[in-house]
């Protein structure tokens, strides 16, 4: 770690990530993906909802880039606003799981004792459950809503953040400095937020930034079943839907959303990973990706 | 190794008794009734007849009392009857005793998930291993990234192109069902053929993503095994390289592999709901997909059960297998 030592330490995570190219390719999809679905009305050429009878299940064309589905509305227009549901959906029931994650896994790796039995039990349970079934027999008795699908996800995917926490809690919590501000009288709730959440928030950051992919896939699947997000609000996931049904006629309503998740699951693993590498201190210097 | 056995079957219990506790708490706080299905489809139904229903279902009591007395019979095996019109027993619809054994449909999603399983270990375990003795190399890099887009591929989306391809387009495999129309015309090889020709595409879909995910994990274990001064050891003795890696190094990197195999069973069987959906394989996850959608409330709570019961065997075996390859464990 020669002269590391004097940069900050977001510097050289930036550093670093800049020379991991797929991480950093990643990241770059990651912004674009963000742009597309932030200026959806700019990149889409129609209306995701215009039917049009007269260019039913029509193969992609210079008109229609990637065809028109099984009402005659363009494809590339409802990927474009089927990105935002992905990226809504993955937000925010990452954004729950890692609140979730982060409040009972601070509270065991801090407090351990029955505190963290109980939640440790509590989180072998979720594990153990097969989740996918969960999630589908709650979204079918409250309702496919996009809300009711967010909260679901986050819901049932908050344990790895709950664990990842609590061990970094363990092993901060018996470091010096801790110590020493125990010593000094500090509230438990100032060294919980101040000395070791801090010290820890870069592991979850990229715990979450893979868990947006997972998110996405989870929620594709599930608007796939047709228990996900309801037509005619597009999705990726219902465009395939159609893709099923028509699959023996029409080819580009099953390739090209599917093609959609692919390149954002794997932008969002390759950044999350390659952030991984880059905050990970025991790697700095070595060269390895 | 027989009383540390006893004590995991022991913490079995009550983690069972939890998950069924938690499952039986969201199915029946959530809004609504199963009678409204029952009132949707027919609008006639006035609502004494409602109310009828739900007492005769047991629904107006409060749900720690409906809890107890569902436990009450499941401790004896009884999942109770399905709210749906054939009112079967729970149990005969997920394991019917009057269909022969392949028609029954958790044996049907049991077998297509022992295959994928088997099919995820025999595959990714060489891949892994390649990869990291190949570490930095041309070869290692085109496996990492093939491994990387298998793992973000949602394998239903992989079904549906596969289909396209070998069903429709070339024409050689089946795309539904688990056995052809003529199958009682054929012979006893052609039955057998016919069924194992209806499995290879669900099975290789239902083993993808554990595919991509298992390698790359191997991958990482097998590096940080290499890395270990043991295997230095070996190297300055003068072992073969080939005989460090597969004696040495293959052993400690399986180590935590195993703990895997459990893992995987909730994502195996919760994946079986898409590819049963996409394949028309009538296994549990259909008939879950069912329950669901007609709130069967007995039926419904009978398969999650069985799928955290599954699920808890796993983790079983994989512990048990752990402790037939760590003898650290095995003293204990």
């Amino acid at each position: 770690m020669n002269g590391g030592m004097k940069k900050s330490p977001l510097k050289i995570y930036w550093k670093r990530l800049r020379q991991n190219k797929l991480a950093f390719t990643g990241g770059v999809m990651v912004l674009v993906l963000f742009l597309v679905a932030a200026f959806a009305s700019i990149f889409s050429p129609y209306d995701p909802n215009e039917i049009d009878r007269h260019n039913i299940l029509n193969p992609p064309s210079l008109t229609h880039p990637l065809g028109t589905d099984e009402l005659g509305r363009d494809i590339m227009s409802r990927m474009v606003w089927g990105s935002r549901i992905s990226l809504a959906v993955g937000f925010v029931a990452v954004g729950i799981a890692t609140l979730i994650g982060i409040l009972l896994g601070s509270l065991a790796g801090y407090y351990g004792g029955w505190a963290e039995r109980i939640i440790m039990r509590f989180i072998d349970i979720m594990l153990s459950i097969p989740t996918f079934f969960l999630i589908l027999a709650v979204i079918a008795f409250i309702g496919p809503s996009i809300w009711n699908i967010m909260v679901i996800i986050g819901l049932t995917s908050w344990m790895g953040v709950a664990r990842l926490v609590r061990a970094e809690f363990l092993t901060l919590k018996e470091r010096e400095y801790v110590l020493a501000a125990r010593a000094l009288g500090v509230s438990d709730l100032m060294i919980i937020l101040k000395h070791i959440m801090v010290n820890s928030l870069a592991p979850v950051f990229v715990s979450a930034i893979l868990g947006v992919a997972s998110a996405i896939l989870v929620e594709s699947a599930l608007s796939f079943l047709g228990l996900g997000v309801q037509p005619p609000t597009p999705s990726w996931g219902n465009i395939l839907t159609s893709g099923k049904d028509n699959i023996e006629i029409a080819w580009w309503l099953s390739v090209f959303p599917g093609l959609a998740i692919l390149i954002t699951v794997m932008s969002y693993n390759l950044f999350g990973e390659g952030l991984r590498d880059a905050i990970d201190p025991r790697l700095w210097g070595t060269g390895e990706s | 190794m027989i009383p540390y056995l006893a004590k995991r079957l022991l913490e079995m219990i009550p983690t069972l008794l939890g998950i069924t506790i938690l499952s039986f708490l969201i199915i029946h706080l959530a809004p609504g009734k199963p009678t409204d299905v029952l009132t949707e489809m027919n609008p006639k139904i006035t609502p004494e007849a409602r109310e009828r229903l739900e007492k005769y279902y047991g629904l107006d009591k409060p749900v720690y009392t409906q809890y107890g007395l569902w436990l009450k019979r499941v401790v004896k095996f009884d999942f109770g009857e399905s709210f749906s019109t054939d009112r079967r027993p729970v149990i005969a619809k997920i394991w019917d005793t009057k269909q022969p054994l392949v028609e029954r449909r958790l044996f049907i999603t049991f077998v297509i998930n022992a295959f994928s399983m088997l099919l995820i270990f025999l595959i990714a375990i060489p891949i892994g291993v390649f990869s990291a003795t190949h570490q930095g190399l041309f070869s290692d890099k085109v496996t990492t990234v093939t491994v990387f887009i298998g793992f973000a591929t949602p394998a239903f989306w992989l079904a549906l192109l596969l289909m396209m391809l070998f069903g429709i387009h070339l024409g050689w495999l089946p795309i539904s069902g688990l056995k052809s129309m003529d199958y009682d015309t054929l012979s006893v090889f052609g039955k057998i053929w016919d069924r194992a020709e209806h499995l290879i595409l669900p099975v290789f879909i239902s083993s993808f993503g554990g595919l991509a995910g298992l390698s790359r994990f191997m991958r990482g274990s097998m590096l940080e095994v290499i890395r270990q001064d043991y295997i230095t050891v070996a190297r300055a003795k003068g072992l073969h390289e080939r005989r460090v890696v597969y004696h040495h190094a293959l052993r400690n990197a399986l180590l935590p592999i195993i703990t895997l195999l459990g893992l995987a069973v909730p994502g195996l069987i919760g994946g079986s709901v898409i590819f049963e959906n996409i394949f028309s394989i009538p296994g549990m996850g259909q008939l879950f997909y069912m329950s669901v959608m007609t709130r069967d409330y007995p039926l419904v709570m009978g398969i999650l059960t069985i799928g955290a019961f599954l699920t808890l065997l796993g983790n079983l075996l994989a512990d048990i297998g752990y402790m037939l390859t760590d003898p650290r464990i095995r003293a204990r």
